[in-house]
């Protein structure tokens, strides 16, 4: 459906984020500590979140490349 | 405790900077130096998707059920990870088909259909009108904690005339009638607002840290001291778990986040930030991680707040929701206090604004206006400016909006309607994706389908979450909640068929998205798509992959200019029907508006017009009424497709033949360019050959003159003219046959007799020839060749010559008496470099590059030497070049000149397998 490697990128990432924040890999966490202090489910949450931001960025910002790349793509 | 006249002299200050902003923003705009016409603009205004209900209720569930006010965020955090593709497909088809609201867009996709975009209107209205209430409930509420004693139950006036939330309802109307309905722009872009609502979103996520930071480092040491007290009771411990102590509730865990995902879209106050508000597609790029970044940053302190709260007050002591304000009011921070309470009204107002510009667009396009327009007084046949209308209705329909949104207010209280309506809000607008999304991706979708997708999927939202909601609201008979419709009691709203086991609100998102997505489908399967639904398909569907002059016109009758000016003009006002119309022609080609032809194309452009003014249902009645149409069929609507696509490839043709000519041009154009150079190089080479030649002939001749007309010349002078004669003379035959040997060489007509060769020995003989040259001048040469060189494939006298040719010239250049050349030899497994080093004057940099070339050497130059041809180092270069080889040349000024030059080896072994006579390419 999504053609152009930024595309194709972008939709990997939307299914990395599903399959990271749901059943059955949330069930990672079920821990009760506390790492440094902070309790792990909501820091791993949190850190969960701040990668997909990152990652997210690099595709979409990413190099001189691939911005001329996505300027001629066809998003369908 | 802070005094009434405080906070709300406060609340208006903060509006009126509103204003001031908006203002501003507008100006700027006029200027033509839009101050939003930036992706971080742009990002923070999309960030009106945290209201109050963000700002106050994640609080409030953080501290009831832990991590699961995360939901409602990570949801448009994945939503943005599609953005790129999907909601830049629908900025494209809503800034092409001037597409300004959600309804409209829903309408337009099938069709142009009056009683979709209607539906989609009335369905919104229904969802979003609780939800303002719900931003002036929070106003309220943070108005009175701030007002009363802490601890104290807030009380709120009861008389609605002293009620200070009605007279900031009426502000936010008065600001969203100002800046969101001013004037009519078919574009329906508003830069001010854009402008004031990108500054609230700053103030609210730096009020809101703030608090955070307050709570995790001055009430508390530090966030690790914070969670460390709070894992010491056990209720919070609890809250911070995985499961909280029950299995985790994966199911509603992926509701919520889709229920968000698709919210973040399709909210109308999205859409108008998102899609209809965007400057610049590219914007989005910077915008689909900077939002969700937002969104993290707003509630990185939202748990610290929530645990900080419960560990002061204790449990039950303080409403939750409120912790933001009370926590620095129960320190006497009063001053933070109120900076986080106008963070909160800068996150309603913030909704409140957008919100009500979108739903008024929509109610004014699709709902009154249709009707207005049936009516004799205002439809087709009549006459007059109806811009003014249109800027009323917009107006009366803000203020209707908002007074209706503090009437639910002022009659749900605190009631269980307003609590939970944020996520029911959401629940509604979800409806829309079936339909928004299945036109934007499948060309299958029709008018019915999606028709009864949206009924369905009402239908199912109001049955098991409106009504529910209402019932345990106190507002209607609760019965059918626990028996089931008329008794039946696999009709229960909260367990439809006996499907138990999800919460409410997963149960009813499963139900209403499963009957609006099968509805949607199943009928829009039932029957191919009439004709109209296949144009709008195509135009929506393949947005992208036309430019705007390849799009296809699906329209075919006959129309006038003098009919549709008038009928651009009662819409967007006479002035500017007559702008767009001069504009249009322009681009046409045609002298005036008289001119243009009044063709598919001139009545598709004062369509598109008109829809951003009116939405595309109306528009269509409105231009049919005054054209002649000839309805399409199926077979009209492939034949145009058919006829763009033809086009599109002719004009794609051409383009391919054009650059095609283009190339060939510049390629003629470069080798005329090298041809020219040729030939001036020719006559250079012409007329410092005939110099050259001139020189000696010069002299031989006047010798000769001198001897022949002196009779009485003694024997001693004439031998010694003639002896300047023969040297002149062999300088001349040297010279021919140096051109000679250069024209051979170029021409590919010199001889080559390859032989084995052993370069030390041939370096010893060229030193041993020279040395009687160097000893004259007084130039010492020295010698330092490897001792072991391995035996080289070449012509022997060639590259003797080259050698020689290079000791020349340095002995030509090394200062007489103390010249110092070196001549040296290594050998490598790749081949030999043979380097000649001499202590002369040097070359400078501009130099060095010509004097490989041929020619080069003219008058003028440093390097001038009337003792030579100029052709040694070219013909020299000919010749390493044949081998495969390589001359260099490394010298800078009062530092000497190296002349090198290297042989491979491995063209050499080449060379011994290929014809010995082989023509120099």
């Amino acid at each position: 459906m999504f053609q152009g490697l930024v595309a194709q990128r972008l939709v990997a990432l939307f299914f990395a984020g599903w399959a990271l924040l749901n059943f059955p890999l949330l069930a990672l966490w079920d821990h009760d500590i506390l790492i440094g202090g902070l309790p792990l489910f909501p820091i791993a949450l949190f850190g969960v979140w701040a990668l997909l931001i990152a990652v997210l960025a690099c595709v979409v910002e990413g190099g001189a490349a691939s911005r001329s790349s996505m300027l001629h793509e066809r998003p369908d | 405790m802070l005094s009434a006249t405080l906070v709300i002299g406060v609340s208006f200050a903060y509006l009126l900077l509103l204003f001031a902003v908006a203002y501003f923003g507008d100006w700027r705009a006029a200027q033509g130096r839009s101050i939003i016409a930036s992706p971080w603009v742009y990002a923070l205004s999309m960030a009106v998707y945290c209201t109050a209900w963000t700002y106050f209720g994640s609080v409030g569930r953080a501290a009831s059920s832990g991590v699961w006010f995360l939901p409602i965020y990570l949801g448009p955090m994945l939503a943005m990870t599609l953005a790129w593709m999907v909601v830049r497909k629908m900025i494209r088809i809503a800034k092409t088909y001037r597409i300004t609201s959600i309804a409209d867009f829903i309408a337009s996709r099938y069709g142009k259909s009056p009683t979709l975009a209607g539906l989609v209107t009335l369905i919104t209205v229904v969802g979003i009108v609780p939800y303002i209430a719900l931003q002036l409930k929070a106003i309220a509420s943070g108005y009175a904690v701030l007002t009363s004693p802490l601890g104290q139950p807030a009380v709120q006036s009861a008389d609605w005339w002293s009620d200070s939330t009605l007279y900031v309802a009426l502000a936010l109307a008065g600001f969203t009638m100002v800046f969101g309905a001013r004037h009519l722009d078919s574009t329906e872009r508003h830069e001010g607002m854009v402008a004031a609502i990108a500054f609230e979103s700053v103030v609210k996520l730096v009020a809101f840290m703030a608090v955070g930071l307050f709570v995790s480092f001055g009430l508390f040491a530090s966030p690790v001291a914070l969670f460390e007290q709070a894992y010491a009771v056990d209720a919070l411990r609890k809250l911070l778990q995985f499961g909280q102590g029950q299995p985790f509730a994966y199911a509603q865990w992926l509701g919520l986040t889709l229920l968000a995902m698709l919210s973040v879209i399709f909210l109308p106050r999205q859409f108008q930030v998102m899609v209809v508000e965007n400057v610049d597609e590219q914007h989005l790029r910077r915008a689909v991680w900077a939002f969700p970044l937002y969104l993290l940053l707003i509630n990185l302190f939202v748990l610290p707040i929530a645990m900080g709260g419960l560990l002061y007050f204790g449990p039950g002591a303080m409403d939750p929701e409120t912790f933001i304000l009370s926590l620095p009011l129960s320190q006497g921070y009063n001053a933070l206090a109120l900076f986080a309470f106008v963070g909160g009204l800068s996150a309603a107002t913030g909704m409140v604004i957008v919100e009500a510009i979108a739903v008024s667009t929509m109610v004014c396009n699709d709902l009154v206006m249709p009707l207005l327009l049936r009516m004799r007084r205002f439809g087709a046949r009549a006459s007059g400016d109806l811009t003014g209308l249109l800027l009323g209705i917009r107006r009366l329909a803000i203020l209707i909006i908002l007074l209706l949104g503090y009437l639910y207010f002022h009659l749900a209280g605190e009631a269980y309607a307003l609590v939970s309506i944020g996520l029911i809000s959401f629940a509604a607008v979800a409806q829309f994706a079936p339909a928004m999304l299945g036109g934007m991706y499948w060309k299958g979708g029709t008018r019915h389908g999606a028709l009864t997708g949206l009924l369905l999927g009402f239908a199912f939202w109001v049955y098991t979450l409106m009504l529910p909601s209402l019932a345990k609201s106190g507002w209607l008979d609760d019965g059918f909640l626990h028996h089931g419709l008329w008794g039946v009691v696999w009709l229960k709203p909260e367990a439809f068929l006996g499907l138990t086991g999800l919460d409410n609100l997963t149960h009813s998102l499963f139900w209403s998205l499963l009957a609006n997505v099968g509805g949607y489908v199943g009928v829009s399967l039932w029957r191919a798509p009439s004709a109209r639904e296949t144009s709008q398909a195509l135009l929506f569907v393949d947005v992208f992959n036309r430019k705007a002059g390849a799009r296809p016109v699906f329209w075919q009758g006959r129309a006038k200019v003098s009919a549709l000016l008038p009928l651009a003009g009662r819409f967007l006002g006479a002035e500017q029907a007559q702008r767009l119309f001069a504009e249009y022609a322009r681009r046409e080609g045609v002298a005036s508006i008289e001119h243009i032809p009044a063709d598919a194309r001139l009545v598709q452009f004062v369509e598109t017009q008109l829809t951003g003014a009116i939405g595309s249902a109306s528009a269509r009645v409105m231009v049919a009424s005054v054209v002649e149409e000839e309805p399409l069929d199926l077979d009209d609507v492939m034949r145009i497709l058919d006829e763009a696509s033809q086009l599109r490839a002719y004009s794609h043709e051409l383009e391919e033949k054009s650059q095609s000519l283009e190339r060939a041009t510049t390629e003629l154009r470069e080798a005329n360019e090298k041809l020219k150079s040729l030939d001036r190089l020719k006559d250079d080479f012409m007329s410092s050959v005939t110099h050259e030649l001139r020189t000696p002939l010069t002299s031989i001749r006047a010798l000769s003159e001198l001897m022949r007309d002196d009779d009485h010349m003694d024997l001693a002078q004439r031998q010694q003219f003639l002896g300047i004669i023969v040297v002149e003379a062999e300088r001349l035959s040297r010279l021919v046959n140096q051109v000679l040997d250069m024209a051979k060489i170029e021409a590919g007509h010199a001889e080559w007799h390859n032989a084995v060769v052993d370069m030390r020995e041939l370096l010893e003989q060229a030193s041993a020839t020279m040395r009687e040259t160097y000893r004259e001048r007084g130039v010492a040469l020295q010698l330092q060749l490897s001792t072991a060189v391995q035996p080289l494939w070449a012509d022997a006298d060639r590259i003797t010559q080259v050698v020689l040719n290079l000791l020349s010239n340095a002995a030509k250049y090394a200062p007489r008496g103390s010249g110092q050349v070196h001549l040296s030899l290594k050998d490598s497994t790749d081949g030999i470099a043979v380097e000649v080093q001499d202590n002369g004057p040097g070359i400078s940099q501009e130099q060095q590059s010509m004097v490989f070339e041929k020619f080069r050497q003219v008058s003028g130059d440093d390097h001038y030497r009337p003792g030579g041809t100029g052709l040694g180092l070219p013909i020299s270069r000919q010749i390493v070049e044949h081998f495969g080889g390589h001359m260099w040349l490394h010298s800078s000024p009062g530092q000497g000149a190296v002349f090198g030059f290297f042989l491979p080896r491995q063209g050499v072994d080449a060379e011994r397998t290929a014809s010995t006579d082989q023509p120099l390419i």
